[in-house]
């Protein structure tokens, strides 16, 4: 079961976090904000420290959750946090990397670096989670089988 | 159009292409959206910080969409091979709903109909007009409906063809759960009832 999603723009900025379950922990928005850019810092340590050339943070897999991240070429991750058993989050980040490209980079409304508030990116958000958690979290879950409109990148 | 496509005929230049040719098995060659999307996307922030109301701003967009429908109706009606003019409202209206609408958005508009209230006006309903594709409106715009533009070439394709009217683009309130919908309010200059009841 997914538990929380968060998007950090490229300078650690938090620009977009929903709580995907009842069961996540509550957060203020400060909290949030201090999260997003946690993360960002020691995904930022990680790929330097690193003894092998690499990318940063991925996953982080604990007894009680797993979290997995996504960054895009253009330096935004997307950041989905999940309880300890959930099959590969990577499908669905990739999807909400897709509804992103589609609902918010399209918008003529949104400033890029800025907190995403688009009603149907949240709208799309909540029918993609919704057909994952129904598929019983199936990996990669049949991506396009969704009644998503057309939309292509 | 497809990549095969453009590999095959990358020379051609655009004004040597056929101008009746449709794309593969008879459809109308198609655009892609996402190329559609950025390129209105930008112009809807063009014309945001030309604009001081959101009055100005769909008056920007049914200004450009005016030009294209002007070129729409001349390019539809060379492709149709059409031999007569039409003059009556109604085939009008119905060309522009069906035609004119699968030419631009691959579907036919959702219906057409006549207001109840004023015998000059005229509705177009959308669903989902493709200009709203991906387009939230934020909340301090409120009534702002991107699909001016599609009203812009509604009046152009009109205007053009000698039915002057007023076109503008409204938002619907749906039941609850569902996204709002868009009408396209058609009114028509006097001038075109008038002529439409001398004809009988």
């Amino acid at each position: 079961m997914f538990l929380q999603l968060f998007v950090v723009n490229k300078s650690g900025g938090l620009i977009y976090n929903q709580n995907l379950s009842s069961a996540a922990p509550r957060l203020n928005s400060n909290d949030w904000l201090r999260l997003g850019s946690t993360f960002h810092s020691l995904h930022a340590i990680a790929a330097q420290v690193a003894p092998v050339p690499s990318s940063g943070i991925e996953k982080l897999e604990t007894d009680t959750f797993k979290l997995q991240s996504f960054q895009t070429l253009t330096g935004v991750k997307f950041v989905i946090t999940a309880e300890a058993g959930t099959p590969d989050l990577g499908g669905v980040l990739q999807e909400i990397y897709e509804l992103y490209t589609d609902y918010v980079l399209k918008n003529p409304f949104y400033e890029l670096e800025m907190p995403i508030r688009c009603e149907l990116f949240t709208l799309y958000l909540e029918e993609l989670i919704e057909r994952h958690s129904n598929a019983g979290g199936a990996p990669g879950g049949g991506g396009g089988g969704g009644k998503k409109p057309a939309g292509q990148y | 159009m497809d990549s095969a496509k453009r590999a095959s005929a990358p020379r051609t230049h655009i004004l040597d292409r056929q101008i009746v040719a449709a794309g593969k098995g008879g459809k109308p060659a198609e655009v892609s959206l996402s190329a559609f999307s950025f390129l209105f996307s930008e112009m809807v922030q063009y014309f945001q910080d030309r604009v001081t109301s959101i009055a100005d701003l769909e008056r920007k967009l049914e200004e450009a969409g005016y030009g294209m429908g002007l070129r729409v109706l001349e390019l539809q009606t060379f492709r149709e091979r059409l031999q007569k003019r039409r003059v009556r409202l109604l085939p009008m209206l119905q060309w522009v709903s069906s035609n004119v609408w699968k030419a631009l958005f691959g579907k036919t508009a959702d219906s057409l109909e006549r207001s109840t209230e004023n015998e000059d006006e005229y509705m177009i309903h959308e669903r989902e007009p493709m200009t709203n594709s991906f387009v939230s409106v934020p909340a301090d715009l409120g009534q702002l409906n991107c699909a001016a533009l599609v009203a812009g070439v509604i009046a152009g394709v009109l205007d053009g063809a000698s039915f002057p009217a007023r076109v503008s683009a409204h938002n619907v309130e749906m039941e609850k759960g569902q996204r709002e919908k868009t009408v396209f309010l058609i009114k028509f200059d006097p001038e075109v009832l008038a002529r439409e009841a001398r004809l009988g």
